[in-house]
């Protein structure tokens, strides 16, 4: 497939006894947003963390872009241009908003030891570009107000929101939510979907883990669904709803 | 309000300097073991200050840090000392004397990349141990380090004809060894200051900071987790070899002895104590904790004499009764250290 981002290949992860991914195979084509969706355990984090090179798959891989993904080297998923949010949200607790988002931009800068201590115009330059570009991701996400409160102080939807900007500072070609309308209300939710949309108008591509099956069925292209570790269907929304099989394993066979 | 005081005014950094060039005449008055008191203390601020890029900047517990101390102190020794005939130039032996200490940083850092917290405190504990115990022993089959005796007569710093030891009359003022180590201890100082302020607020700076924060999060954006803890292993050691450098011209004597693990725990006291990953906290932690003790000796024996008219307690005792009691005090009432930076404060009082 020419127009393929993402291709996971019979990608396989058990724990001990418990198969969490039996040889899943799908493809993120550039520029959709795609839904991976499942009962609870179904193995969509444990996707998402072979993906992001925090676990190590124990048979298949992904090509991404072109070129296979190193397993067990997360900091090289997210140079390769994957980036990613966390169910329960991982921030950095005691740094400011903005600190959170410049953080992000490390992937794509390169000032060192000698560059901080010198203070040369190169090194000046690049921290005021990084400065400006997180400035900016604040204003994109909309929580610009809250630039120099500690992460930790800012509400549930702002956190996830400030998840999403710390990601998006990476610049990836694939930016991965898990869960991200998770504990949000109604308004949250519909905002979220706003955001998830804007994203994908720019130009990135998106994987959705996500609980709400509206939310999914409204916003993605295709859709898979995951059942005990095993794929069931890759389709669009309207046939995977209405496919027998994910019936099932929501309701219970 | 006030303004002429604020640190960055102009007046604010006269009086500044001012008082920096006076104070080694003003702590000569009470002889020049005062001034030798001085010396050490800032010596202590390069080492807290090093320690805090690992415990502070990037959360690694690092219990073994008086093993680079060591490992400076000896490169300086050896180089410029009669014991290997070597009398090198301090200018050379001390970016010489840093970077064997940043090997050894790199060394210590690779094997305990993985580990955290206790575990990695118990591995670096381990490793201060290990370098004093090769420093008592190196004396056979080859003599390296000369054993417990350990290495004497050591070159002092000289910079052209100056030599750091012994009276100099310099503009009609006359300048004693401790007070000549003295200038050359503030401005390198300043120095190591003015690096650490830089370092903290730049990309790498806010990258051990995610470290500290949130490992898993911080690689999921790209930081080289790997990289950069070695890179706050080796920072921190290479301030500690410099320190270590001084120390051994200083003194022209250096022994084992002087890197024990309670010199460790000392130096971590005054990183926390002073408050963690704070710059002027960690250097307000150092110097108290340096002074303290000194001020203590000299002081409890006269206060007790004036109180009670004779002496009660040996002040020797209760001099680390007194220190001790300090320290636990400064805990129970101001944990996040005696001058906390803004966040680490916030960080304490409350909130979920």
């Amino acid at each position: 497939m020419a127009d393929a981002l993402l291709e996971a290949r019979d990608v396989a992860k058990h724990f001990g006894g418990v198969k969490a991914l039996r040889d899943v195979s799908l493809t993120i084509r550039r520029g959709e947003i795609y839904g991976l969706i499942g009962p609870n355990g179904a193995g969509k984090t444990t996707f998402f963390n072979c993906m992001t090179g925090l676990y190590v798959p124990d048979g298949g891989g992904f090509i991404f872009d072109g070129a296979p993904l190193l397993a067990d080297a997360p900091h090289q998923a997210a140079e390769r241009g994957i980036a990613r949010t966390f169910q329960n949200i991982r921030l950095f607790a005691n740094m400011t908003a903005l600190e959170n988002v410049m953080v992000g931009r490390h992937v794509r800068t390169k000032a060192g030891v000698l560059g901080a201590m010198l203070q040369n115009t190169a090194t000046k330059a690049e921290e005021a570009a990084i400065q400006q570009r997180a400035v900016d991701l604040l204003h994109y996400v909309r929580i610009e107000d809250r630039a120099d409160d500690l992460a930790k102080n800012l509400s549930y939807g702002d956190q996830r929101r400030l998840e999403i900007a710390r990601a998006l500072a990476t610049e990836p070609k694939l930016l991965c939510l898990d869960e991200p309308a998770a504990g949000m209300n109604g308004t949250e939710t519909a905002e979220l979907r706003e955001l998830i949309d804007g994203i994908r108008r720019d130009g990135t591509t998106i994987l959705l883990i996500e609980h709400d099956v509206k939310l999914v069925m409204g916003l993605c292209d295709r859709v898979a669904v995951l059942d005990y570790g095993a794929l069931v269907i890759e389709d669009v929304p309207a046939v995977v709803q209405k496919d027998q099989r994910v019936i099932e394993a929501y309701l219970g066979a | 309000m006030k303004q002429w005081l604020n640190p960055r005014s102009t007046l604010g950094i006269t009086l500044i300097v001012v008082a920096l060039v006076a104070l080694p005449f003003v702590a000569a008055m009470g002889g020049q073991a005062w001034v030798r008191i001085l010396n050490f203390a800032i010596l202590y601020v390069f080492l807290a200050l090093g320690l805090n890029i690992v415990v502070g900047f990037a959360g690694l517990l690092d219990l073994g840090y008086i093993a680079f101390y060591a490992v400076g102190a000896y490169v300086y020794a050896l180089l410029a000392s009669p014991h290997f005939g070597l009398h090198w130039p301090f200018w050379v032996i001390l970016p010489i004397g840093a970077m064997v200490a940043c090997f050894f940083g790199v060394l210590l850092g690779s094997p305990t990349l993985k580990l955290r917290g206790d575990y990695l405190a118990i591995v670096t504990l381990g490793f201060g141990e290990i370098i004093r115990i090769f420093l008592n022993n190196l004396n056979a089959p080859i003599n390296v380090t000369n054993g417990a005796q350990g290495i004497t007569m050591i070159d002092p710093v000289a910079i052209g004809g100056l030599k750091f030891s012994g009276t100099t009359q310099i503009f009609g003022f006359s300048l004693s060894g401790p007070q000549k180590y003295y200038y050359l201890l503030v401005a390198l100082a300043i120095l190591v200051i003015i690096i650490n302020l830089r370092l903290q607020n730049s990309r790498i700076g806010r990258a051990w900071q995610a470290i500290r924060e949130d490992e898993i999060a911080a690689k999921a954006v790209g930081i080289n987790t790997r990289n950069i803890k070695l890179l706050a292993f080796a920072m921190g050691a290479s301030f500690g070899g410099i320190a270590g450098g001084i120390f051994s011209a200083m003194q022209g004597f250096v022994s084992p002895e002087s890197f024990s693990l309670t010199e460790s725990i000392m130096i971590l006291a005054m990183v926390v104590l002073g408050g963690m990953g704070h710059i002027p906290g960690v250097i307000l932690g150092a110097v108290l904790l340096s002074i303290l003790p000194e001020a203590l000796r000299y002081g409890v024996g006269p206060i007790q004499m004036a109180l009670f008219g004779k002496m009660l307690v040996d002040p020797e005792s209760v001099r680390m009764l007194i220190f001790g009691l300090a320290l636990v005090l400064v805990m129970r009432f101001k944990p996040a250290g005696l001058w906390p930076s803004p966040e680490r404060k916030r960080e304490l009082q409350g909130d979920a």
